[in-house]
């Protein structure tokens, strides 16, 4: 009697064992590979909430299958860090796909792994153009520098009024990146840059003033910049408002990293006028983003905004769920992953968004946004002209290391 | 071009509140690493912890930055004492290594810490009018929050000096230095006169943390990413001299934001320069003893 009560514990636990294993067999597991850590955190938390946003509330679009986040630390934006936690992703935890990925050199670091384990890589940020050239199992739903970049070079001469310009970037690949292709743009449309200032290693924050000085005393009547969205441009604008570059008329231009939305208000009147080209901004207008900001802030409270990264990383989120979804679940085979997500596209919070299947880089909208003070009182960010369906022109024009 | 003498103003001024924030908050590691040979790799999250306090002050308690910088140095000071009588003093006669981890390993805690209940985004404080735009001096309009960095560094520097070389306890803590044994043959308390400068150290390192949010703005992160700055002062002024701190602030305060201004893409370059140049020349910095 006792034997075979027995008996039924163990069939009992065995039963729940073998449901246990059928219900794993429905998950997939994505490595998501995002900086927790460092001055840089914040920048993964955008778009680690947008996944997790993404992931809690379309859960049932892709049933019977879950999917499994398992999150690691990218560390420093030196990818040494990155390429080792991504490379355990794929042995030790077997992840048929890696997403995430905030900085370039983790995506350039880890480009000839995905290419070798034939495992695809879907990035949410790193914006260096040349990075979806490295690896046919790239493919990019946030941007490159030149999205913003090179349409900002004419914009500005066009429309700003600016025919000199200076450039200053934080000095690793995308900032050279950015740089290039404004200038491409900007003296394209006859525009002449006067100086250019390398800012020091995206590792430390440095002390801008000296090379806000410099650029005060050259005189442009622009100021492009470039640096990492984050601790940087606090401390960016912060030297702008007080060598006094504003009051010398020298307008400060960029990609929307100048003006991450989260920091927006800490950044007072330095930041009013400074315009930005950018994919997305809390203020657009559309109701897809209306619906994507009242779930934020459900989820993450009144305090906490959306910014353009956590707008890439549901958009990123939207397209694995999809793939998932057309591949049955089923990502085994790296190849066949990066083809069913060529020509995706969907409307989302940044507006309409393709992955051009020639390049497995993103088509979207740019726009020109100019920061004001709202009658709230609040910095916002007003759209001054929008360009649509911008591809890479580095890939498109084949210049540099753009094939 | 704007006149040579005109930019060599700017350069001068910025490198000053540079050189300022750089003596104010590593002026307590040299003198403690001088007294003791303690290495307290922790010294940038007591800076960083203080930064945080006026933080908190100024945004949620609507206080001035000024008295909050006062309140936040005075805290970190009595806060720094418990530190140093229950851990820092079980490891004044181990190894450097031991004393590394420790402090260390409190620094990680400490940045822990301080992302679990401020977050990792970037701080910056609520400055009032008079801190805000410029001071005019009739040829060159200076930004006004660094004129105020500059004017409290050279107070501070004065009070110091006094302190060190005109009272009783500044004769015994130089003495103390000099010759750790000696001065307690004679009956000087060292043990009482190191938590002292370390409590004085701590708190003026959370001075040089608050001051520094509206230079570089506050992450939890700061304590490790300006430490390799703040040792590189101590090793070049000399362990435990003032004046040597005071010097080599100035020199890497100064030469560095020339250096950025004239030749930017030397990045880090120039402090490093200085450093290897100055420890080849004197291996025990400017004024530390061999």
């Amino acid at each position: 009697m006792k034997a075979l009560r027995l008996l039924g514990i163990a069939a009992f636990a065995f039963g729940f064992a073998a449901a246990a294993q059928a219900q794993q067999g429905k998950t997939v597991k994505i490595g998501v590979v995002l900086p927790y850590s460092g001055a840089n955190a914040d920048l993964g938390h955008q778009i680690d909430k947008a996944f997790d946003l993404y992931v809690k509330l379309h859960a049932s679009d892709i049933a019977p299958f879950q999917v499994e986040l398992i999150k690691r630390d990218e560390g420093p934006p030196t990818g040494a860090q990155a390429k080792t936690v991504a490379t355990e992703l794929i042995t030790n935890d077997k992840v048929p796909l890696l997403t995430g990925f905030v900085f370039s050199p983790s995506a350039i670091a880890l480009a000839p792994v995905m290419t070798q384990a034939k495992v695809p890589m879907v990035i949410a940020n790193a914006g260096t153009a040349w990075i979806t050239d490295l690896s046919p199992y790239i493919v990019r739903l946030s941007f490159s520098m030149w999205h913003p970049a090179y349409p900002m070079g004419s914009y500005a001469y066009d429309k700003l009024n600016c025919k000199t310009a200076a450039v200053a970037y934080t000095d690793f690949p995308p900032g050279k990146d950015s740089v290039e292709a404004f200038e491409t743009g900007f003296q394209k449309a006859g525009g002449k840059v006067i100086l250019s200032i390398p800012m020091g290693s995206p590792v430390q924050v440095p002390d801008f003033t000296p090379f806000m000085q410099r650029v005060k005393d050259a005189h442009p009547d622009c100021l492009y910049g470039f640096i990492p969205s984050g601790a940087h441009a606090a401390g960016l604008m912060m030297a702008y408002g007080e060598v006094g570059l504003k009051r010398a008329g020298i307008r400060l231009i960029g990609p929307m990293d100048l003006i991450p939305d989260n920091k927006l208000q800490d950044m007072g009147d330095a930041a009013v006028g400074t315009v930005v080209m950018g994919h997305y901004a809390v203020d657009l207008d559309s109701a897809e983003n209306k619906a994507f900001k009242e779930e934020w802030h459900k989820a993450y409270g009144p305090d906490s905004y959306p910014d353009f990264m956590s707008a890439a990383g549901w958009d990123t989120m939207h397209a694995i769920f999809d793939t998932i979804k057309k591949l049955n679940g089923d990502l085994s085979d790296g190849m066949k992953v990066v083809n069913a997500m060529k020509g995706w596209k969907t409307v989302g919070p940044r507006g309409p968004v393709e992955i051009d299947p020639e390049t497995r880089d993103v088509i979207q909208n740019e726009h020109a946004m100019e920061v004001y003070r709202k009658p709230d009182g609040k910095l916002g960010e007003r759209v001054l002209g929008t360009t649509e369906n911008v591809k890479d022109e580095c890939k498109v024009l084949k210049l540099g290391r753009c094939k | 071009m704007p006149q040579f003498a005109t930019i060599a103003i700017s350069v001068l001024f910025d490198g000053l509140a540079y050189a300022m924030f750089l003596f104010i908050t590593s002026v307590g590691l040299s003198i403690t690493m001088g007294l003791m040979g303690f290495v307290n790799l922790a010294h940038g999250a007591f800076a960083m912890a203080g930064g945080y306090i006026v933080v908190s002050l100024t945004r949620s308690l609507g206080i001035d930055i000024v008295p909050s910088l006062i309140i936040s140095s005075v805290l970190i000071a009595l806060v720094s004492i418990p530190f140093e009588r229950g851990l820092y003093r079980r490891l004044y006669k181990a190894t450097d290594l031991e004393q590394v981890l420790l402090t260390i390993g409190l620094a990680f805690m400490a940045i822990a810490a301080f992302t679990y209940f401020y977050g990792p985004i970037p701080k910056s404080v609520p400055l009032p009018p008079w801190l805000q735009g410029d001071v005019n001096l009739g040829f060159r309009a200076f930004p006004a929050y660094r004129a105020f960095v500059i004017a409290l560094g050279v107070v501070l520097i004065a009070v110091l000096w006094y302190a060190f070389e005109k009272t009783n306890i500044g004769a015994k803590i130089r003495a103390a230095v000099d010759n750790r044994r000696m001065a307690e043959s004679v009956g000087i308390n060292v043990d009482r006169l190191f938590t002292l400068t370390f409590a004085l150290g701590s708190g003026l390192a959370a001075l040089g943390g608050g001051l520094a949010i509206q230079l570089f703005g506050l992450t939890p992160s700061f304590a490790v990413l300006y430490l390799v700055l703040f040792l590189i002062v101590v090793a070049v002024g000399g362990l435990g001299s003032l004046k040597g701190t005071l010097v080599a602030a100035l020199v890497i305060g100064i030469i560095d934001t020339g250096g950025k201004y004239a030749y930017p893409q030397a990045g880090n370059f120039f402090i490093y320069m200085i450093t290897v140049i100055v420890l080849l020349i004197r291996p025990a910095g400017f004024y530390g003893r061999e």
